[in-house]
């Protein structure tokens, strides 16, 4: 969708409500397994922030009413309730947003103070994300984290009692040198926290990063096929007898309502727009993305110019591909039509259903825990 | 007519006929600077590449003669490798003599005799030509007496030369002028013309490579080819010189091409009779004797989608290499192809590269085999060239196969290393001749099934690349043999099934299902790779399934560039092969014949 204009865009005000993301795209320092574009420069802020909100006028009125709004990074953190409270006023006057709407903001623990909670509140945050990443100091500081153990565990603790209708907590696993038991040791002292959202990604060495460069050198390895199997089932039963239901390849929800509503729109190809610098779009089967790199995104805007870097407009069989890549990684899963469109779909679903990859339910292919387990392979049996 | 002599030039391979056609021409015709090469007539990039002649070659030569007459002669230079024997045999239908090269450091090979015996049989004069006199070693007695007794021609009438030197051209000349007859027919008499050789041209059609015994042509004449019946004017007619030389007419006794705007291709038959529309020759020429293929492999264009371009490539190709025979073939695997005949294995491989460089077409090509005989209860014979023909096993009386008798020549050192070779591949009857000191020559007889699959470079390896090896066909022996299938998940795999001997079932098994496993990607269902004769299971393996494949995080960024991941492996779908439910890719096809790098 272009900015401006709005004949189809209202017809999506019969289907669920869009989402809006903004990217903050500044962080304290690099972690070495990120492949996020971030900036350390944080005068760049109120620049940041004019741009944003010069982006945001573009889009006004071609949305209807948001129901979440996902401040991610980068490190939200980082900003100051001033310039949050700054965001926040403008996206608020440009957009209209539901009652009851998510509106999530992702922290690091080392950014976390008493006041800066209360002040999230203040400001209407429903749902805050914890960068954990793990509970063991030697962890935290192969991943180059800013924080302790101890200091995620406070944080943990403030963020539980200010008051927010969610905590959500992203943890990391199969780090060099660790085990199941250590990774349980972990998620047993989290758990004693009750957050409700959970999100375990397996550490990737990403091509560009520090840590793949590492890797490269030898210095340490990751786990192989067979342990990194070994750890998502565990983790996936692990917090399944503790009442998260694994919804998403990483994503774990104490309880159904406890999914988070603003990620699920990516995955079911409900409209979202997104602002700033990296952000994708998407609405009425057309996807854009903006500039990655800050200083265009900011010239871009500047000059008066489009921050959109590319778009695509997908064709009905795209829309189908995207919807199996994105079903088969979720348990909201695969409308069992767009499989059989393919020319030896019902083969190939029997067999996954034989080799125990996938369910059948209301006419949806669900992958189960092993399927999850290989979701990327999935969607190539079903190719025209 | 007196003034044109029709030659070919004939020997063994590397004896110099290319290098010898070059010095004729060069006595004979202005040569441009920049045309000037070894090996003129070797106009493809292979045979440059290959430094063989892979084509025969035709240019005509003014030569005034020591009689002070002007002499037409038409050169054919032909190839003296034995795959290519077709394309001498051809020439030789067209030409009154031969110049018989013999290399007088090699003396009489396999090919001197069996190019000897097809000029025999054309009834052509013969000029026995000893050649590279001026290497030292040269033995020009020795190869003299070998004239006589192994070749039974007088060995006082060969010419004596050097094609590197220059050294005796004017006598090979005059030999030419002198010895060999002037062609017969008559100018008046209907045209008859035979087409030895044509090549399609997509501007002008096919020029077809002719010979005429009878009448004349000229541009404006509306020709009759009397196989197809088909009807052309002529736009062109011409000699071969350097390159195409149009002249006003072609007449009785020359050697020329013709160029009618012939676009359907399958008009013109190598061997077929030309003659006028309006004054057709009342029979047509006898043509030429069908092409024996030893050879045979399926091919199948990589996507299903080329088959009607690999369909037109072939029959194009094929005006070209007369040789090569095919006809349709398909499998359940691989779709539609073509099972095609070639006369060797060097055959096989230069069209194979031909395919690919001049048409742009590459293939998957099956594992070459032999043609088998069966003779069957009920006492009918059979001949099964294609391993989806196997009969009914419970019907089969005896079984045999082609033989070959194997000449290897090799430093004495590696007899050792080299007669093992032959026993593992169920060589029997070995002899020995020492042709010189520290050389010997083995004789095997080899199935020829065992040799056509990678012998050559087993023995190319195990003598550190000093081996030669040549061999000639003996015929039929009984021979036990079981038909091997490859079986994924249960599936045949029709292309890859073949006919083995029971002994070798095994070991072929076990390597190609090792080869299976090497290629065929995992997948999301385990994969049982089994060969098995009949229902008995001899060999298998396992692909594991996928266990984890899945990134971690999948956002907003990420999805455009999964789905271009899909759709790139959707365009590469086309490329893959289904068994079953397994995918495998064409370069699995190929694998199973390579030797594993050991
Ligand atoms: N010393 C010497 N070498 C020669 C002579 N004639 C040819 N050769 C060499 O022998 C090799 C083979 O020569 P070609 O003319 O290609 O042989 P050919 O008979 O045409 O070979 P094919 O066409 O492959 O059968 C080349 O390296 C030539 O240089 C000669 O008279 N003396
Ligand atoms: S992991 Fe988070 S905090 Fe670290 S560099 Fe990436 S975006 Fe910034
Ligand atoms: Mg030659």
């Amino acid at each position: 969708m272009s900015e401006g204009n709005t004949e189809k865009e209202k017809e999506g005000a019969q289907g669920p409500a869009p989402g809006l993301y903004v990217h903050v795209p500044f962080c304290r320092g690099k972690c070495p397994y990120c492949g996020f574009h971030s900036s350390t420069d944080l005068t760049l802020v109120p620049p940041w922030l004019a741009a944003l909100e010069e982006e945001a006028g573009r889009y006004r009125e071609a949305f209807p009413a948001f129901d979440t709004l996902y401040l991610g990074g980068g490190t939200p953190s980082l900003l100051s309730l001033g310039d949050l409270e700054r965001l926040l006023a403008f996206v608020r006057r440009l957009f209209a947003f539901a009652p009851g709407s998510e509106i999530t903001l992702e922290a690091n623990p080392d950014d976390l103070t008493p006041d800066k909670l209360r002040g999230y509140r203040e400001l209407g945050i429903t749902r805050l994300s914890l960068g954990v990443q793990s509970l063991e100091d030697r962890e935290l500081r192969f991943l180059g984290r800013r924080h302790t153990a101890a200091q995620a565990e406070w944080a943990l603790n403030a963020a539980l009692t200010a008051g927010f209708a969610a905590v959500a907590v992203d943890l990391i696993y199969g780090l060099p040198g660790q085990s199941l038991l250590t990774w349980e040791s972990t998620l047993n002292r989290l758990l004693a926290y009750r957050p409700q959202h959970l999100s375990c990604y397996q550490l990737t060495a990403e091509a560009g990063t520090i840590l793949m460069a590492r890797l490269e050198q030898g210095e340490f390895a990751l786990p192989g096929e067979e342990d990194g199997l070994a750890f998502f089932l565990f983790t996936s039963e692990f917090l399944g007898d503790q009442g998260y239901c694994h919804y998403e390849v990483s994503n774990f929800a104490r309880g159904q309502e406890n999914i988070s509503r603003h990620n699920r729109k990516y995955w079911q190809h409900v409209p979202y727009l997104g602002l700033g610098p990296a952000a994708h779009s998407f609405a009425e089967g057309r996807r854009w993305w903006n500039q990655a790199d800050l200083t265009a995104y900011l010239k871009a805007l500047a000059r008066g110019e489009t921050p959109v870097a590319g778009r695509e407009v997908l064709t009905p069989e795209q829309l189908r591909l995207e919807a199996l890549l994105l079903g088969f990684r979720t348990r909201f899963g695969v409308e069992v039509g767009l499989l059989l469109a393919a020319p030896n779909g019902q083969e190939n679903l029997a067999r996954l259903r034989e080799t125990g990859l996938v369910e059948l339910s209301d006419g949806l292919a669900i992958p189960t825990r092993e399927g999850l387990a290989v979701a990327d392979r999935l969607p190539e049996l079903f190719l025209e | 007519m007196q003034q044109i002599r029709n030659f070919s030039i004939i020997a063994h391979i590397d004896h110099g006929k290319s290098t010898l056609a070059d010095r004729l021409i060069q006595a004979t015709i202005m040569v441009p600077e920049r045309l000037r090469r070894d090996q003129m007539l070797d106009t493809m990039d292979l045979e440059r590449e290959r430094g063989i002649t892979i084509k025969s070659n035709t240019i005509t030569l003014p030569y005034v003669a020591a009689d002070g007459q002007e002499y037409a002669l038409n050169l054919i230079d032909t190839p003296g490798h034995v795959d290519f024997s077709y394309e001498v045999s051809r020439a030789l239908a067209s030409c009154e003599g031969v110049l018989l090269l013999v290399d007088a450091s090699q003396g009489v090979e396999a090919q001197t005799l069996a190019n000897l015996y097809l000029a025999l049989e054309h009834d052509l004069a013969i000029i026995p030509v000893i050649n590279k006199i001026d290497l030292p070693q040269a033995d020009i007695p020795g190869t003299k007496e070998q004239i006589r007794r192994e070749l039974g021609l007088d060995p006082e009438s060969a010419v004596l030369c050097s094609a590197k030197e220059g050294i005796g051209i004017t006598e090979v000349l005059e030999a030419i002028v002198r010895r060999i007859p002037p062609p017969r027919g008559s100018p008046e008499e209907p045209l008859r013309a035979l087409i030895f050789d044509a090549q399609y041209d997509s501007f002008r059609g096919t020029v077809v490579s002719l010979r005429l015994f009878d009448g004349e042509v000229r541009p404006g004449d509306v020709i009759r080819l009397m196989s197809t019946r088909a009807t052309y004017k002529v736009e062109e007619v011409g000699l071969f010189g350097l390159s195409r030389q149009p002249a006003a007419r072609l007449r009785a006794g020359q050697v020329g091409y013709l160029i009618a705007g012939i676009k359907q291709v399958s008009d013109t038959r190598i061997g077929d009779t030309i003659t006028l529309d309006a004054r057709p020759a009342a029979a047509p020429l006898p043509g030429f004797k069908e092409v024996k293929p030893v050879v045979f492999a399926s091919i199948y264009p990589v996507s299903n989608d080329d088959y009607p371009a690999l369909a037109d490539a072939l029959e194009k190709y094929k005006l070209n290499d007369a040789s090569l025979v095919y006809q349709k073939d398909s499998s359940a695997a691989l779709g539609q192809g073509f099972r095609c005949g070639f006369l060797g294995l060097l055959h096989l491989e230069i069209v194979q590269e031909r395919l690919a460089r001049e048409f742009g077409q590459s293939l998957i090509m099956t594992v070459p085999g032999v043609r088998y005989e069966f003779t069957l209860t009920d006492g009918t014979t059979l001949a099964v060239d294609n391993p989806q023909h196997y009969p009914d096993p419970v019907k089969i009386k005896e079984t045999r196969e082609p033989y070959i008798r194997a000449s290897i020549i090799i430093p004495e050192r590696y007899v050792g290393a080299v007669m093992k070779l032959c026993l593992e591949r169920r060589g029997v009857n070995p002899h020995f001749i020492n042709p010189s000191p520290g050389r010997v020559e083995l004789r095997y007889d080899l199935p020829l099934a065992e040799v056509i699959i990678d012998f050559y470079d087993k023995l190319k390896s195990v003598t550190q690349g000093y081996g030669s090896f040549d061999y000639e066909l003996i015929g039929y022996r009984p021979s036990d043999l079981v038909k091997l299938d490859i079986l994924l998940n249960g599936e045949k795999v029709d292309a890859l099934s073949m006919i083995v001997h029971r002994e070798r079932a095994r070991e072929w098994a076990v390597r190609v299902c090792e080869r299976l496993k090497e290629e065929i990607p995992r997948q999301q269902f385990k994969i049982a790779i089994q060969g098995a004769i009949g229902g008995k299971v001899i060999a298998r393996e396992t692909i594991s399934a996928f266990r984890k494949d899945v990134t971690a995080k999948c956002y907003g960024g990420d999805v455009t560039r999964k789905r271009k991941l899909l759709e790139r492996q959707k365009e590469g779908k086309k490329r893959l092969k289904m068994v079953g439910s397994v995918t495998i890719p064409q370069s699995a096809f190929v694998a199973v014949l390579k030797t594993k790098n050991e």
